[in-house]
Order: structure tokens, then sequence, then C-alpha cells
């Protein structure tokens, strides 16, 4: 045991003296999240908006007003029906039409309701459900108003539709697409670039012919990263609560422990990764070719996995970010517990045991 | 020479193959205690093949050997505990300090942490390191990491050290120096197994084998081989052998 704790010391001296390793580790995620963070989050102005008033009456046109001299939206044309709405979207420049029904005011006076409809351009996903929500906080604001001055309640019953993509899929998908996307390419990349680096300087031979047996390198190798990847997943979850609001609603216990799973995954992946290749550069553009763009395209991280063709839905399955992505959202923005999540948990379970297999047949075969 | 000596490696019709290609042709010998044993041969020969197979790497495909009186199919972890190893590529870390490379190994071979330190401190002052202890490797002229290398290497003191081509790339001034290293662990009872393909390195050697095409050409001491082949010095008695040897097989 002393021995394999000398050797994992070492490897921390490797990771705290090569500047360019520090960075990786973490520099990367507090960079990424602001990245991200900051295109994500960034504030809406000048939107072009539509509005389709079917009733023009005094309510309708003062709270057109406030709307537009709220400096958040532009009006950029009346429309005269509803079946105008989708050419304006398809124009491109309108990101939210309002639709007022037809009688809004006398509505509102006799039964103390009215419907105001929402549609978005939900295309562009996070830029609509801000558009969306600015709109709502100035009718709430308009109805608090109405509400002083009148003494009766009055109520607006808005009616949200996102057009072009009902889920909004992406809000609040960047946190764990980040997480996914960090965690495996530090201890995937990271691991096997170490690993490898000690075949090509020719100090794994030293290794394998001293007492150490070919299980304790490994492991020796890669209990730094997951020390190190573990730091890694919590800055991530305590920026993006700190910074951009990321709720957890679910057990803190059990996102980490799904993390630490995500991370051996990486890990096996890692090892997998150094069996097969020869140099440290080979090690590096596979673990990126072959890890971080699907991690990007396919795991539902940018692009939602419904839009995608067949072939590609397919190809998501086998992407262990995929999964973990839809695991941390349901305990994050959800709060669900492992009962809902068993399922792709599993998932993540078979992939590392299968990585781990295939790289201790890997290895051993290289021994012989 | 060799009627009272122990033998420390034995080696029985070792053969290794890669698929059809035969790296070790049914080889035999012995190394003796304490003496320094030169493994010769042109790149390709098979000398590598064998070391590993003697340091527990690789596993024959058939042959008995046994390595500081451990059998080599199923007491390697008892070998690899006996055996000290420094191979062509180098062997220390080059990111990590004199004192912490010693540190490591001493650890990896399970020396206490009061041996390491009093190993360490002995070794330092033989090698004039004292004032580099906490340098990176890599701020060491090669000739410093190499003698360190090797020191680092019989740290533990073990029965047998194997040397791969220690001295690949070096200047033959570093080169002699180098050797007068290896003397001294030879001086200490440490047994060494050395493969070179500079010949007047063989000169330096007890005995010496020469490899051709997976197999052992010649085996003796260097003055017996000069004797034989009728001339001068280790690198004609190589060429002569090298030359032989394909004519025989034709």
């Amino acid at each position: 045991m002393k021995r394999f704790w000398g050797f994992v010391l070492k490897e921390f001296l490797h990771i705290f003296r090569d500047p360019r390793t520090m960075l990786i580790l973490f520099g990367m995620p507090i960079v990424q999240i602001l990245l991200f963070g900051y295109v994500i989050t960034n504030e809406i102005k000048d939107i072009k908006i539509a509005i389709l008033d079917q009733s023009k009456d005094p309510v309708t046109i003062e709270l057109t007003n406030k709307i537009i001299s709220s400096g958040f939206f532009i009006l950029d044309r009346n429309i005269k029906s509803m079946n105008e709405v989708e050419d304006v979207f398809k124009e491109g420049n309108v990101r939210q039409v309002i639709i007022f029904e037809s009688g809004f005011g006398r509505k509102l006076k006799r039964e103390g309701t009215a419907n105001i409809q929402l549609i978005a351009d939900a295309s562009d996903a996070n830029t609509a459900n801000l558009v969306v929500h600015y709109t709502m906080a100035i009718i709430d604001d308009f109805v608090r108003e109405q509400n002083k001055l009148t003494g009766s309640p009055i109520q607006f019953i808005p009616e949200v539709r996102m057009l072009y993509n009902n889920e909004l899929k992406g809000v609040y998908m960047f946190i764990p697409g980040i997480m996914a996307m960090i965690l495996i390419l530090v201890s995937a990349m990271m691991t096997s670039i170490s690993i490898v680096r000690e075949k090509e300087l020719g100090t794994m031979e030293t290794l394998l012919v001293s007492p150490l047996r070919p299980a304790q390198i490994i492991l020796g190798k890669v209990t730094p990263y997951i020390a190190l990847s573990f730091i890694n997943a919590v800055t991530i979850i305590i920026m993006g609560n700190l910074v951009f609001g990321m709720p957890v609603q679910g057990s803190i216990i059990l996102l980490l422990a799904e993390s630490i799973l995500y991370i051996l995954l990486g890990l096996s992946l890692g090892i997998l990764i150094s069996t097969i290749t020869k140099t440290q550069q080979n090690a590096m553009f596979i673990s990126l070719f072959a890890l971080m763009l699907p991690t990007i395209l396919l795991s539902g991280f940018i692009f939602p996995i419904e839009n995608m063709p067949k072939i590609l839905q397919w190809l998501s399955i086998l992407m262990p970010p995929r999964w973990f992505i839809t695991i941390i959202k349901n305990i994050m923005l959800k709060g669900t517990g492992l009962m809902y999540v068993w399922k792709e948990t599993l998932i993540l379970i078979v992939m590392t045991s299968v990585f781990l297999g295939l790289s201790i047949r890997k290895f051993k075969i290289r021994l012989e | 020479m060799s009627e009272q000596k122990e033998t420390i490696i034995t080696v029985r019709n070792l053969v290794k193959k890669f698929g059809n290609f035969k790296a070790n042709d049914n080889l035999n010998f012995e190394v003796f205690k304490g003496e320094i044993f030169g493994f010769l041969g042109a790149n390709g020969a098979g000398k590598t093949t064998t070391i590993k197979i003697l340091c527990g790497l690789w596993a024959p495909t058939s042959g008995e050997i046994k390595v500081a009186g451990f059998d080599i199919y199923n007491q390697t972890e008892q070998i690899k505990r006996n055996i000290g190893y420094m191979s062509q590529k180098f062997s220390l870390y080059e990111d990590i300090t004199v004192f912490e490379n010693i540190r490591l190994f001493g650890g990896i071979y399970g020396l206490s942490r009061h041996e390491i330190a009093h190993r360490a401190a002995d070794l330092m002052h033989r090698l004039d390191l004292e004032h580099s202890r906490d340098k990176l490797i890599s701020s060491l002229p090669l000739g410093w990491r190499q003698k360190l290398a090797f020191s680092v290497a019989i740290l533990h003191n073990p029965k047998l050290v194997f040397l791969d081509e220690p001295t690949g790339g070096v200047d033959p001034v570093t080169r002699r120096k180098f050797w007068d290293q290896i003397y001294e662990a030879a001086d200490r009872g440490i047994t060494v197994f050395v493969t070179t393909h500079y010949m007047d390195e063989a000169e330096y050697c007890d005995r010496v084998s020469i490899m051709v095409d997976g197999r052992i050409a010649d085996l003796d001491t260097p003055s017996a081989l000069k004797g034989k082949y009728g001339v001068k010095n280790m690198n004609e008695v190589f060429l002569k052998i090298a030359r032989i040897k394909p004519d025989q097989n034709n």
C-alpha cells in the first residue's frame, strides 16, 4: 500500500508541476462556464415584436404602450389576423407575437379575467425564453398597477406558445452539458495522455519491471484524476448555482454520486484509449474527436436529440454524456430521486464495465 | 574460471516466437553471481526480447528459465523484487526532483522512509549531487542523469541488475565513466547483465555472449574470443561472427 501511495504522490507532482495541465484542469471549467453563461444570459434589448390586437380598447392600447416603452422591445408591425403569424416568423426578424383576444377590455370589466397569447420563435430557445419572461414581467406589473387603481382584482391569463421547440430544450442545458463535457475530457483525455506519456518516455517499462502490479500502476495513475475531476464537478455545480442560479432541487449526494460514476466511466475510457495508442498526440486526438465533438454534437447538449436524423439518434444512444446529462438535469431541475434515473444510471454502469473489461483484456494481450 | 561460482541466471532451451518469427531460437546460457555479463548483438538480433523475458515482462514460448533462484513462469513477483532495471530509454522522471525520484523508486521497492533518507544522502554524496537534491532531473546534464538512473536502479541492492543499452547516445568519455560505476556495483556483489552494441564496451565485460538472428553465436571471455578468432579487438570478433553466420545458413 505504501508503494502505491508513493506512486500516487508522484502523479500529483507531475500534475502540479505542469502549468498546461493545471490550466486545463482548473482554468477550463471556469472559462467554459463563464463563456457559455455569458452568451446565454446575455440581456435582451430591442427585440422586434408584432402585435395582433383584436380588440383595440383603452386597456390593450395602454398595455401595448407599456410593453413598447420598456426598452426591451420594438414594435415591428401590427398584424390583422392569425394567418399572418406564421409569415411574420418566417421572415425571421420578429421574435414574438402578442395576441389580445377580441373584447379584451369588456371581458376584463365583466369577468375580471382576459386572455393574452404570447407566441415566441423558439428556434433560438434561450432568447425565446427570455423574451417571454420579460413580457410576462411587464404584464404582471401592469396588472398590479391596475389592481391598485381600480381596487377590484383583475387577472390576465397569458397563454404561452413556443414555436418550433415546444419544451425549450437548451435552457439550463449548458451547465449539465459543460459538466458532462469537462468531466469526460479531464478524466478520459488527461488520464490517457498521462499513461501514454509513461509509455513514450520508457518509464512504463521501468514500472512494469518493478514490484508494482500492473493494476496498481493504472490505479495509481488515475487516482489523482478522480480527485481532481471531483473537484471540477463541485466547482461547476457551485459556480452554476452562484453565478447563473442553476438550482439543485434534488439530493446533492445523489448528484455527486452520479458525477463520480460518470468520472469513473471517463477514466475507464481513458485507460482504454491509452491501451490502443502509442503517442500522447494520438491519445489527445482520439480523446478530442471521439469524446469532445460527439459530446457537444450528439449528447443533446446543444442540439435537441429529437430533431436529429434517426441514424444520429441511434448514435447518440452510445454517447455516455447523453445519459449523464439526462440524469443531472433531472436531479438539478426536477429534483427527482434515483427511482427516476435508475435506467440511465444502469446504462452508465454497464458502459463503465465494458470499457474496463476491454482495457484489461487489451492490457493483458500487450504484456504477453 | 567459473568452477565454484553460483549461477544467478539459468536459461535452458529458451524459445520466443512472434507468429512464425523466432526472436529467440533455443537459447542456452548461464550467468554467474557477481560477474559482468555482456549480451551483445546487432539491432534486431533478439537481445531486448531476451531481457524482457528475464525481467518477467514477457512470457517465453517455451524453455526453462530461472532468475535469482526463482522460476520465470510462476515466481515473477519474487524476481521483480530481486532485480534492478535500467532501459535504453531514460528511466527517471524529468519533471520531478532528484530526491523525489529517489524517494519514488525507493518506495516502490519497499524501502522504509529511514532507509530511503539514508541511502539517498549516501548516493548523492557519492555522485557529488548534494547541491542538486531539489533540482529537476531535466536540469541535469545527460551524463549525470545516467549515473543517477543507474544508482536509482540499484538503490534497493538487487542481486542482479539488467541494463538494456544503458549508454545509448552518449559520448565515449561519459561511457567510460559510466562503466566505472558498473564496476563499483559489481564489486558490491551485484551481478550485471548488460546489452550493448558498442564493441569497445564488450571489452569491459567478464564474459560476453554474441547473438545473431535470435541465436547465441558464441559465448566466452573477451580474451578467449579474441584468441579463438585470431583478432585484436572485440569489434573484429563481432564482424567475423556476424559474417560467418549467414554463410552457414545458406
